[in-house]
């Protein structure tokens, strides 16, 4: 089977520096449509840094440089005349602790269409069903789409947050640790639901957990003291390390 | 002795001293709304002040210290939340926004009277307000506009972080993310302040004396036309209110029932004031279960 691979999303030699410290030394890499990308490393390796620079939410941090191009859709993202807000409709992210609103359900996940003018009840019905079955929760919550969200469990919440991204119809999606803050069996949940969604979506995964990593991703990245050391496909990476850095990563050796 | 009885013995003393607490505010409220609830009738309520007779009323003053709570309200409500918002959301952590917090700061801890005195020579005076309404609405915004500016930015900075960047990964704006994230969750923290604000404005008087005026008109409460001098609404014209009319009385009252009028007055403050204090819960509770849909 010939696999389509279209580059949705590369990034040419990104630098980002905290003040004078250099927290990404030049990141180059690409990412496939349609694929889970897995960037794994040890804590400070600079995984999360990189994944918020594809939506530029490293912007909000003050006295944070960043050189370098990100491109989406072969847009450089950091052009000047980039519409950060109209960008990250484009590619949503979900965060380590889930951040639902202390709205209910309902409003968590129509909040982004609300607020981009959709006003039609029906419209918002229907998307509140379709993101709440895509993030695997329809079931659980669909009784009670009118209480707070912060009823629900950590696990439940999480889905909510999912949710409340994949109504707004994003090509992308970034995860930083969705799961680390969950219990096993929520976070099994988690993947299974990222496995259902990789064909419509591309989802970039940021996780600590290596059986996560090697359980739903199509391509591995290992990140070391801000450098990407290798990038490949996951089974490469966890079988046949290429680099010793990843193989002692991978054994447990360190990290 | 071991930790297990120091343990008891620190408990004891806390809830004596916070039984002491207790004790002192209800013996001064027992003994306000004692000495004071006897003389509150609908007629005492309602009706003007005498000065040189028994039987007067507080139906002015009352309505008074509403209307300037009102305009004090409609003016400093408005510039809190936009100064309390740009602080918290918007200021850069550099000299200019540390010297307004500590501005801010300053303008709080101001005794009410030097901003009453303030007030009476740049709003009275120099403005040429004269004792007025207006004047004292100003005053009482200067008293009041710091607390209440670090009650908004207070309350939302304890909305936490992690909200703002949802609210930004989902694509909404700053603005939009501030507006229709932050705010709505800071709203029950918010409204209490606000409400606690008035309760503190609707008690002050030192802030009033000099800016509107020691002086209650009989109003007609027939004409409703802003511009009439005896109009209830006319915001120029020099206004008692309840606080004020209090410590006039016992300074300086004539009348022969002044202490009755004093004791009934400083009840009906003291209720008013009570209410705006658990009329703050109440209704930032349900603002709270209505942001947050629970029931």
């Amino acid at each position: 089977m010939v696999e389509q691979t279209n580059k949705i999303i590369s990034s040419n030699d990104v630098h980002l520096f905290y003040g004078r410290n250099e927290a990404l030394k030049g990141i180059t890499m690409d990412f496939n449509e349609s694929e889970i990308t897995a960037l794994i490393g040890p804590s400070g390796c600079g995984k999360s840094t990189f994944l918020r620079t594809l939506n530029r939410m490293n912007d909000l941090i003050p006295n944070v440089t960043i050189t370098g191009t990100v491109k989406l859709h072969q847009q450089n993202i950091y052009a000047p005349d980039t519409d950060t807000v109209a960008l990250r409709k484009e590619i949503g992210m979900v965060f380590q602790q889930p951040n639902p609103f202390p709205f209910s359900i309902y409003e968590n996940v129509v909040y982004g269409l609300r607020l981009a003018g959709i006003r039609d009840r029906r419209q918002l019905d229907e998307a509140v069903e379709t993101s709440l079955q895509q993030a695997a929760i329809w079931d659980e919550v669909k009784d009670k789409l009118h209480e707070s969200a912060l009823s629900l469990s950590g696990g439940q919440q999480q889905r909510v947050c999912i949710a409340r991204v994949l109504a707004v119809k994003p090509d992308v999606i970034l995860l930083d640790e969705p799961t680390s803050a969950l219990d096993p069996i929520s976070s099994g949940q988690i993947e299974n639901m990222l496995l259902e969604l990789k064909d419509q979506y591309t989802i970039i995964l940021v996780t600590h957990n290596m059986q996560q990593a090697s359980r739903i991703s199509d391509k591995t990245a290992f990140f070391l003291q801000g450098h990407l050391i290798e990038y490949a496909d996951t089974k490469t990476i966890f079988l046949n390390p290429q680099q010793k850095e990843t193989e002692d990563y991978i054994t447990g050796r360190f990290g | 002795m071991n930790s297990k009885k120091w343990d008891k013995v620190a408990t004891g003393v806390l809830y004596f001293i916070a039984g002491i607490m207790i004790l002192i505010l209800a013996f001064l409220l027992i003994y306000i709304l004692v000495n004071g609830l006897p003389h509150v009738s609908w007629h005492f309520l309602t009706s003007s002040a005498k000065s040189f007779q028994s039987g007067g009323g507080i139906g002015v003053q009352l309505f008074n210290s509403f209307y300037l709570l009102f305009l004090a309200m409609l003016i400093s409500v408005p510039l809190s939340i936009g100064a309390g918002i740009y602080l918290s959301e918007y200021a850069r952590k550099n000299w200019l926004t540390s010297l307004i917090r500590s501005s801010i700061d300053i303008l709080s801890s101001l005794p009410s009277i030097v901003v009453g005195l303030f007030g009476f020579l740049v709003f009275s005076i120099q403005a040429g307000l004269g004792f007025s309404i207006l004047s004292g609405a100003l005053a009482l915004t200067v008293f009041n506009l710091p607390l209440l500016t670090r009650n908004v930015e207070e309350s939302l900075n304890t909305i936490s972080e992690s909200q703002r960047e949802a609210g930004l990964a989902l694509g909404l704006s700053k603005w939009e993310t501030v507006l229709r994230v932050v705010i709505p969750e800071a709203l029950p923290g918010i409204v209490t302040g606000m409400i606690l604000g008035a309760g503190r404005v609707f008690g002050e008087a030192a802030a009033l004396i000099y800016t509107a005026g020691q002086s209650a008109p009989p109003l007609d409460f027939a004409n409703w036309n802003p511009f009439y001098i005896a109009s209830p609404l006319n915001p120029l014209r020099p206004a008692e209110t309840l606080a004020v009319h209090i410590w006039k009385i016992n300074s300086e009252g004539i009348m022969p029932d002044a202490s009755q009028v004093s004791a009934g007055a400083s009840a009906v403050l003291i209720i008013a004031v009570l209410l705006f204090n658990f009329g703050a819960r109440y209704i930032s509770a349900r603002v709270y279960r209505r942001m947050t849909g629970g029931q």
